[in-house]
């Protein structure tokens, strides 16, 4: 569960990217964060993943209260979210296995558990048979798959992807958002940020819109043209 | 730790000393490089450490025993003489041996040979431990009833002494401004290591790794960085430092200098650079990553 109560961020160099935003995304919800470039929607998910502070408001994420949290609880956090990145972000040296494999590791699991697990997510997100290939030798949608598999290893309560779909091909973005929405059926909340119109529209879920760094609109079965609505 | 934990951060530390070869050579050699040079001034110290103490050792001290004493009296003096604290071997010799000595000294000259040994005294020859001391040591000596005269070189023991002092004040500053120098060297080469893998740190951040988690492969790559280099360092400048002493040995302007051999001191040197080399390679490491910690 998300919850932001009136957040501000304000950046040492003086820019405003947040200006009073409210928002609370319950368990089991999938919703999409939309936003022009240069919106604030980087600056909410590093708000919420606590790469950064807010300077006003509270901020609550699955139990986390971001105002309050140590720095030894960070990992904690991080370990309840299952990040996507639009550019992937995997460890090239490793494996498709074991750049599965380490999210797992991280959180102390045992060798029999990874060997357990990692096989059953890779074939989830249907890569059982890449799993000794390097991310270099994959495609752009199977990079991502990887990205996806990482994030749902250990089972996090929310699954948060940054412009998931934003290296890879329309026909590969649609497979990808139909496999985070399947996750999302099988208890996961997720919060998928993009700008990615048609993928939005198709879909019809909770679309929370917001420019300039401030909340424009937030309706469940929205569409990306919110102002249009 | 856990011990599969373990297992992981020594497999991963080996794998990435293979994974970014070059810049583990780089790692490997800067710090073989460091060693060798700190290695080869701290030799260069200890050598002469050494021969100063075996020329002080030659810098003997000489008491005359009073020409009214008995033989028998004369050499009951030996205990009291190695009583005195600082005496570290006494040597008695009488008049006759003396005369025996002076001649063969100066056999060039023929004027000696008329004089008898009548004009020699019997005495005692003795090292001491601490030149330092010798000052005092004259004085303990002269207070023994039985010792007409004490012959000792001040002036000489004070120059080895300041000259001992010198080498040893500049052999451990060069030391201490060459570790700073490597430990500096060395971070610097693992900051462009963990520059590359920033990406993989911040990665690791993200799926919830803890701070200790990440610094422990790159920990255990920096100590085996570490223990490598160091060994390589003491092995060639055992092959370095034998050379060289047989190439000075044979040299007839050198021949009166005794070099220490490199089987004396060659567990201490593994130590000490088993040591450093540990240091410089955790060192370096924690360093370096310390910035990329703060995500």
């Amino acid at each position: 569960m998300i919850s932001m109560t009136n957040v501000y961020k304000a950046y040492e160099n003086g820019t405003k990217a947040v200006k009073g935003i409210d928002i609370r995304i319950e368990d089991g919800e999938f919703a999409f964060l939309v936003g022009p470039s240069g919106s604030g929607k980087s600056t909410i998910l590093k708000l919420i993943t606590g790469e950064i502070f807010c300077t006003e408001g509270s901020i609550l994420v699955n139990g986390f209260d971001l105002n309050k949290i140590k720095p030894s609880q960070l990992p904690k956090l991080r370990r309840t979210l299952g990040v996507i990145f639009q550019d992937f972000r995997l460890i090239d040296k490793k494996s498709v296995y074991e750049n599965v494999a380490f999210a797992m590791r991280v959180v102390g699991a045992s060798n029999r558990e990874i060997k357990k697990r990692v096989p059953y997510v890779l074939d989830l997100v249907g890569l059982d048979t890449r799993t000794r290939r390097k991310p270099s030798e994959l495609s752009g949608g199977e990079q991502q798959r990887v990205a996806i598999a990482r994030a749902l290893v250990n089972n996090p309560k929310m699954i948060i992807a940054d412009e998931p779909t934003g290296n890879i091909d329309p026909a590969r973005s649609l497979e990808l958002m139909m496999l985070l929405q399947k996750i999302n059926e099988l208890g996961t909340t997720v919060l998928v940020v993009t700008h990615e119109k048609e993928l939005v529209d198709r879909f019809s879920q909770r679309v929370i819109a917001i420019d300039g760094g401030r909340l424009i609109s937030d309706k469940m079965g929205g569409y990306y043209k919110y102002e249009e609505e | 730790m856990k011990r599969n934990r373990i297992g992981y951060f020594i497999k991963e530390g080996v794998s990435s000393i293979f994974t970014h070869g070059f810049m583990s050579f780089a790692s490997i050699f800067i710090i073989m490089a460091c060693l060798i040079i700190m290695g080869s001034f701290s030799l260069l110290a200890v050598n002469m450490e050494y021969i100063i103490r075996n020329m002080e050792k030659q810098n003997q001290v000489v008491a005359f025993v009073d020409e009214s004493l008995t033989p028998e009296q004369a050499q009951a003096l030996e205990s009291d003489i190695k009583a005195v604290p600082n005496v570290a071997s006494v040597r008695y010799v009488t008049r006759e041996e003396a005369y025996e000595s002076f001649l063969d000294q100066y056999k060039d000259i023929k004027l000696f040979e008329d004089v008898g040994s009548s004009i020699l005294r019997d005495r005692y020859v003795m090292t001491l431990h601490d030149i330092e001391q010798m000052a005092q040591t004259r004085d303990d000596l002269r207070a023994i009833y039985g010792i007409a005269g004490v012959n000792a070189h001040l002036e000489i023991a004070k120059g080895f002494v300041t000259v001992r002092n010198i080498v040893g004040a500049v052999s451990i500053s060069l030391v201490v401004i060459l570790l700073i120098v490597s430990v500096f060297i060395m971070s610097n080469t693992v900051k462009l290591t963990t520059f590359n893998r920033r990406e993989e740190i911040a990665i690791m951040k993200m799926v919830g790794a803890t701070n200790s988690f990440i610094r422990w492969p790159f920990v255990f790559e920096g100590m085996m960085l570490g223990v490598l280099g160091s060994l390589l360092a003491y092995l060639l400048q055992w092959g370095l430092y034998s050379f060289a002493v047989d190439r000075m040995s044979r040299s007839v302007a050198l021949s009166f200098i005794t070099f220490l051999k490199y089987e004396v001191i060659a567990i201490p040197m593994l130590i000490v650079f088993a040591g450093i080399g540990l240091l410089v390679g955790i060192g370096g490491s924690l360093f370096a990553i310390k910035n990329y910690l703060k995500v």
